[in-house]
């Protein structure tokens, strides 16, 4: 392969002359393809299907270059519909290149496209389906997704495999179709051909990706799977899966990670590696903090990451950082051992890996290596040549050291310096941030404000190289912050003259205007504090020359061309020439001047504006003022503003009011403000709202978090406040490294001496636990004493804001349960001739609209209109009482559908994964205490919620106490057991087996009124103080005579149990299915083997002649148990009781078939009916549905039409009626010996109810 | 799921672009061009994954490309694409490739673009793939080429579309493209590469 070595474009290879004509559009230069286009619409004008065909080829290489081809879709469909493949093939390549929702001409291909998914020709129906997976619209798929779900049953794979994977697309664009559907797809998941089976787990794992909790119920499956697939891509899905469902149910997680350990050590493949160690993760998430025991899974997870980190593959270097984050967010510290290899990747040639371990570092940090860290980052920023990579440094740098309220930083003005550092970064776009962490920094640790303001007004002082080059990229933002912090608090400044000449310099005038505008505002508050000083200093001489500089230089700010800092400048000339004045009369000003800006600020918390409480009473989206009538016209008002604005502007006005007259507004504007609840106060609570003194003693302090407060005592910080030791001007952070390692060194001796003062005493008292002799992290004091001020939150915040869904993610129209059985009103829309429905078809048709019209309909209301419509119905209906076959007809018409459910299958599904889950924890997990919990959180469950007679309960309280204490008399015991099992499994041979740890089926049908009681499909089979076997017989559709029977074999004894052979004897009617070459008598091994208290599940098949009767067949199972003294061989005896329910599988029915099916005629009719019945009529379909695999057909108040079909294909129809206190049963079935079994068989399980 | 698969050569001029979410065409030919100069400033030896980004679908996005002499194939997938498994998987679609059409070189996907598109449509169908076996993908592609053949495919075609061509004056090119041998006379050969 020397693929595009050859590739040199301007040449073809001589001699050959290319098939079509569209290589040529490739070397054609863009004027001659309008040529060609005009060309190409003279060819699609011709009747030859061969001309256009290739006309439209041609086509869609112009479409790949970038030409819209839409105009030609209908050519396409020409194309399209051509008999032969050839022409079809091309016209479907082009519709899959540039047919979308929006072509309008796409509702002509429906019938096209059903023609050719009906092909005999599988290319044919394979063309289509993947065409149609391009273009598919709702419209498309309404109508096709019945065909497209035949095909999914079609015979030949490679359909089957296609069908498989569009029903994604289908349910996308129609969710209605996700249930009907979903069955049959998940029959593929266990498909002969590899491919449909991989198709089935990639649709299964995308949808539950979006939902997982709907597919939890397939967890055992695709363990199943996971555990049996040798194909790494369909492994790799499943892992995939796993670690989405994981989050949601921990038990699976526990479960996974015993063959998910195996696959890590024993997986080549360092994809299928890698997923198994990004589901670990995910299980090791979920399982929480809980499990101590899992630091084993951990460290193998970090192992095989450094592995990957260290390969000279740059892919794998980069998965592995990834996957390594993931570990951080949880398990930081078993990361933070691997320092030294994040810190190497940071060297990377790679960007992608530098950032990945940026990624990292972010939770590498600790008050020790904190100063390290950014060091080595710093350098880095330095070396960077892409502005996106320095800048990333520059933000990562910041979060680290901003994280979780620079939990950190132990020294500010480290911090601080490394922040006027970066201002000095050419062309970073993240001056915003720098400001923002300056200015929160200076505004919430109060020690380092004098470090901060000094820090500052070096920076303004310097600010044209700030400035200069870097115009308009962002840095210039930190002269905000710097003018501010100056401004604030320039008590601290130590050359404020120096401070504010440097603000009023010309050039500041070429800064953006909000920045001028804080130089302003900060301008006048330098300006107070110098007076002040002045004055105090007596010094009205210089008192005046500076009032006079700002006279002279605020000017320069007034013809701003941003109008704040226009406003403000004209402002606060005024408000100084007024001052002026005053100072020329010797009046004493500073006082007045710093009223002005007296009190403090205090940081707002950032969403503390949103939750201020709406009082009551008061409605915002009244008007406040009606709005005027729109005859008004618009336009005046901005004309009278700038008439207004402009004089105002020439001529400089005199001040409007006096000092005294300014501070009586002032006091006015506060009172209003604090009477105002919409305006965040600058005190945090009411009670201090008139303390208006300007301390700061009331502003809530919370200290840095400071586990062990060890203090250092009277010790002088070097490097505290001010700047001693440092040159003056910007201080290098790198010193502060150096002299915060000195400082910590001598805390550490400090603390060292002390603590062996401290032992010597412990030594002395009782013995306390030990301290540690590595510094750790608490250990480390910051230098400075820290406050940090907290944000502020108005009072009665609302409680956090939920972030709201996205209402427009397609996926949410597939959060749809599947587990609930298929109503009858669930079905794919069929195709039919319009006259056989004519009486329906329009409702039908209604629906499909109301349906189209608002995209995403809501299910509970599409059934609440359904409801109502089934309402009107009954009402016409029931002025005549009905025999039953007549109401199943006509309720078959009523096709709006019944609110009937059968709630069988989902306690199948639900009781099964429960059932799945608390069995086998696998041998890793801590093995006790699972099952013990589990059994006796089950069994006051199973008491409270399971209705069902005393006999029983007392059975199953027996079997409790068995299980918990293995009695001594256990033979004896057991005996008795068994015969009151025997005598059950005549009843109903489905029971829970009681360790099951059963929850509360999870349903989100609103249409339930009451919770059913759990169900489980497995009954004892036979029981000794090594074994137990709980087994449960499926028939299958697919194999007429064959039933499957899954026996659950759990150890229940210290032994280890192997060579486990199971055998029956064989009746004339039944036999046991054997590997091949075994006669009659050899039993069937049993494919594991048992650990003590582990089980596990096997099934065996058996082969059945005549099914209309039941029958028995006794079995032995033989096994040898060793244990430490020895091992025996051990023998239990069972009966294997096969009901004539059994040999029947829940199918779903739809009301017309079964009307059909009604009027045949050709079936015998029985009927039971029994006495005494208060179980809910809901309960009682979901029983008969669970026990005996019926589907409601239809169910109309308390009576109910229901279906099943044998595994031999006799149809068995019921209509059951729910009276008084009795409930009847009349039955229709092909076979009248199986339907009098069967009702029996259903009078034992009605009886109990 | 796949969101795209895009190949172009190191000049950044499409070779197979195909997208399963509905772009108009100007920001198909803008998400190549943006994917491109993404992918050529990175070395060989760097890793083959990048942010997806602003490009396509926003985060949960990725890009992941290999690199063979003068093509680049990129793909686009979601977060539940596995990144190595997708890496396997455009070695295995070149492989096939290669198969297909005996020792495949950069230049059959420019003759052969449908078909390479009918391969593709073997390996990855509605933004899932569809088959990763080799053989099968092949022996289907197979199977549908002999169909063509046995129709007489578009063969009879071409002469006819040539002639029309002829007719309605297309190979007036022939003074830039001489189709005799298929030597092109380039005017200006930074067009066409």
């Amino acid at each position: 392969m020397n693929l595009g070595c050859v590739e040199v474009d301007g040449r073809g290879p001589t001699g050959t002359v290319p098939g079509a004509a569209g290589p040529f559009l490739l070397w054609m230069p863009a004027k001659y393809i309008s040529q060609c286009i005009d060309e190409i619409k003279q060819e699609l004008k011709q009747d030859n299907i061969a001309v256009k065909a290739n006309a439209v080829c041609k086509l869609t290489y112009l479409q790949m270059l970038g030409y819209d081809i839409s105009w030609a879709a209908f050519n396409i469909i020409e194309v399209m519909s051509a008999s032969k493949f050839t022409f079809k093939r091309i016209g479907y390549l082009a519709a899959s290149q540039c047919f979308h929702e929006g072509t309008d001409v796409i509702m002509l291909t429906t019938n096209q496209i059903r023609k050719d998914l009906s092909s005999p020709s599988q290319y044919d129906t394979g063309v289509a389906l993947t065409g149609l997976s391009c273009f598919v619209t709702p419209d498309l798929a309404r109508d096709l997704a019945n065909d497209i779900m035949t095909l999914m049953s079609h015979t030949k794979p490679y359909i089957r495999k296609k069908a498989v994977l569009i029903m994604y697309k289908v349910f996308l664009k129609y969710p209605e179709s996700l249930r009907p559907a979903f069955p049959r797809l998940k029959e593929k998941l266990e498909d002969p051909d590899p491919g449909v089976q991989s198709a089935a787990v990639n649709v299964i794992c995308e949808l539950a990706r979006r939902n997982p909790k709907n597919y939890l119920s397939l967890a055992p499956l695709f363990f199943k799977l996971m555990t049996s697939s040798t194909n790494n891509w369909v492994l790799i899905k499943i892992i995939k899966l796993f670690g989405a469902l994981t989050p949601l149910e921990p038990r699976l997680g526990k479960k996974l990670i015993e063959p998910l350990t195996n696959l890590i050590h024993s997986t080549s493949a360092m994809s299928l590696l890698y997923e198994c160690v990004n589901t670990v993760i995910a299980v090791l998430i979920s399982l929480s903090s809980g499990m101590p025991n899992h630091s084993a899974s951990i460290q193998l997870c970090v192992q095989k990451l450094r592995i990957l980190i260290e390969d000279s593959d740059q892919n794998l270097k980069y998965l592995g950082l990834l996957a390594m984050s993931k570990i951080l967010r949880t398990h930081p510290k078993s990361v933070q051992a691997h320092k030294d290899l994040v810190l190497q990747c940071l060297d990377d040639k790679d960007e992608s890996i530098r950032l990945r371990a940026l990624d990292l570092l972010y939770g590498m940090v600790s008050k020790k290596n904190l100063m390290e860290i950014v060091k080595k980052l710093m350098t880095h920023v330095d070396k960077a040549e892409g502005t996106t990579y320095r800048d990333e440094l520059l933000t990562k740098i910041i979060d680290i050291c901003s994280q979780s309220n620079y939990q950190h930083i132990t020294n500010f003005e480290w911090y601080i310096s490394i922040l006027v550092e970066l201002t000095r970064l050419e062309g970073t776009r993240h001056g915003h941030l720098i400001a923002a962490q300056m200015l929160d920094v200076a505004i919430r640790v109060k020690a380092i404000r004098r470090f901060a303001v000094s820090q500052m007004s070096a920076l303004l002082d310097s600010a044209h190289l700030v400035a200069s080059s870097t115009q308009r990229s962002g840095i210039c933002e930190v002269l905000y912050a710097a003018a501010w912090i100056c401004g604030e608090f320039s008590e601290h400044l130590q050359e404020p003259q120096q401070t504010l000449e440097a603000m009023l310099r010309p050039k500041v005038t070429t800064l953006p205007g909000h920045i001028q505008a804080v130089y302003v505002q900060n301008v006048v508050k330098l300006y107070a504090a110098i007076l002040q000083q002045k004055e105090r200093a007596a010094d009205t001489q210089a008192a005046q020359e500076v009032t006079q500089l700002l006279v002279e230089r605020l000017p320069q700010f007034v013809q701003s061309a941003d109008l704040e800092a226009q406003e403000r400048a004209s402002c606060i000339l005024q408000l100084v020439k007024h001052v002026q004045k005053l100072q020329a009369r010797d009046v004493p000003v500073a006082e007045e001047v710093s009223a002005l800006f007296a009190g403090e600020l205090n940081p707002v918390a950032p969403k503390a504006q949103k939750k201020v409480p709406v009082p009551e009473g008061l409605d915002l989206d009244a008007w406040i003022n009606e709005p005027l009538s729109d005859s008004e016209s618009e336009d005046e008002k901005p004309k009278a503003i700038f008439h207004d604005e402009e004089p105002r502007h020439a001529k400089q006005r005199p001040p409007e009011a006096d000092e005294q007259e300014l501070a009586r507004r002032r006091e006015a504007r506060k009172q209003e403000q604090a009477n105002n609840p919409f305006y965040i106060k600058s005190s945090p609570s009411p009670q201090k709202r008139y303390q208006d003194a300007p301390g700061v003693d009331h502003i809530p302090v919370v200290q840095i978090d400071l586990s062990v407060p060890l203090k250092v005592p009277g010790k002088c910080v070097p490097g505290g406040t001010g700047d001693g030791g440092f040159r003056p001007g910007m201080p290098m952070s790198d010193q502060y490294v150096k002299l915060e390692e000195e400082r910590r060194h001598r805390q550490r001796l400090e603390k060292d001496k002390r603590k062996r003062k401290k032992r010597e005493r412990e030594r002395r008292g009782a013995r306390r636990h030990s301290s540690l002799h590595t510094e750790s992290d608490e250990d480390i004091t910051p230098a400075q004493r820290v406050d940090i001020v907290t944000e502020e939150m108005p009072e009665n915040a609302l409680p956090s804001d939920e972030d709201d869904k996205d209402p427009n993610d397609p996926y949410r129209a597939l959060d749809i349960d599947l587990d609930k059985p298929l109503a009858d009103s669930e079905k794919l829309p069929v195709q039919k001739h319009r006259d056989a429905e004519t009486s329906k078809s329009p409702e039908r048709q209604d629906i499909a609209v109301v349906e189209k019209k608002s995209k995403k309909p809501k299910r509970k209301e599409k059934k609440h209109k359904e409801k109502e419509r089934e309402k009107k119905k009954k009402e016409a209906e029931k002025s005549s009482v009905t025999p039953p076959g007549r109401v199943v007809s006509a309720g078959a018409r009523s096709r709006g559908g019944s609110a009937a459910r059968a709630a069988g299958s989902v306690h199948t599904r639900g009781a099964d994964l429960d059932f799945w889950l608390s069995t086998a924890p696998p041998a890793a997990t801590p093995a006790p205490e699972e099952p013990g919990v589990n059994a006796a959180v089950a069994a006051p469950k199973e008491e409270r919620e399971e209705p069902r007679g005393e006999e029983q309960d007392a059975a199953e309280d027996g079997e409790q106490d068995l299980e918990k204490k293995p009695s001594k008399h256990k033979k004896k015991k057991h005996k008795k057991d068994k015969e009151e099992r025997s005598k059950d499994q005549k009843k109903s041979k489905k029971r829970a087996p009681p360790r099951e740890g059963e929850a509360e089926p999870v349903e989100n049908g609103a249409l339930d009124e009451e919770p059913l009681p759990p169900m489980s499909s497995y009954s004892l089979l036979a029981e000794n103080s090594y074994i137990k076997m709980t087994y449960d017989v499926q028939g299958s559709l697919q194999k007429d005579s064959q039933v499957t029977v899954s026996v659950v074999l759990e150890n229940q004894s210290s032994s280890f149990l192997k060579n486990m052979e199971l055998n029956v004897l064989d009746s004339l009617n039944a036999r046991l299915a054997r590997p091949e070459g075994s006669s009659v008598h050899d039993g069937v091994p049993v494919p594991f083997q048992l650990p003590p208290g582990i089980s596990n599940e096997a099934q065996f098949v058996f082969t059945i002649q005549s099914i209309v009767t039941a029958q028995k067949l006794k079995g032995t199972l033989s096994f040898i148990a060793k244990n430490d003294e020895g091992s025996t061989h051990e023998k239990l005896d069972f009966k294997l009781h096969f009901t004539c329910t059994s040999y029947l599988v829940t199918t779903p029915c739809y009301s017309d078939a079964f009307a059909k099916l009604l009027e045949s005629g050709d079936l015998s009719m029985s009927s039971v009916k029994v006495d005494g019945i208060s179980m809910s009529f809901q309960n009682l379909l979901a029983k008969i549905c669970f026990h005996h695999h019926f589907s409601v057909v239809e169910r109309v108040d308390s009576c109910a039409s229901m279906y099943s079909r044998s595994i031999q294909g006799h149809h068995v129809c019921l209509l059951v009626k729910k009276g008084e206190k009795s409930v009847s049963v009349d039955g229709k079935c092909s076979d009248s010996t199986l339907l009098s079994n069967v009702l029996e068989e259903m009078k034992e399980t009605l009886a109990k109810c | 799921m796949i969101q795209a698969i895009l190949v172009f050569n190191n000049h950044g001029k499409p070779r197979l672009v195909c997208f399963y979410q509905r772009f108009p065409e100007e920001i198909q030919q803008q998400i190549i061009r943006e994917i491109f100069h993404l992918v050529l400033k990175r070395d060989d030896n760097i890793c083959n994954f990048l942010g997806g980004g602003s490009l396509i679908g926003g985060s949960d996005y990725k890009l992941i490309y290999r690199h063979y002499a003068t093509l680049y194939f990129v793909f686009c997938g979601d977060s539940s694409e596995s990144e190595l498994g997708i890496l396997d998987l455009i070695q295995d679609l070149v492989e096939t490739l290669d198969k297909c059409f005996e020792n495949v070189c950069g230049l059959d996907l420019i003759f052969h673009m449908d078909k390479v598109r009918y391969i593709l449509q073997e390996v990855v169908m509605g933004r899932m793939v569809l088959e990763i076996n080799m053989n099968e993908i092949v022996a289907q592609t197979e199977g549908q080429n002999r169909l063509e053949k046995s129709e007489g495919g578009l063969s009879a075609a071409p002469a006819r579309a040539v002639s029309t061509v002829k007719n309605i004056g297309l190979l007036e090119i022939p003074r830039i493209i001489n189709t005799g041998d298929l030597n092109i006379k380039v005017p200006n050969p930074s067009q066409f590469v």
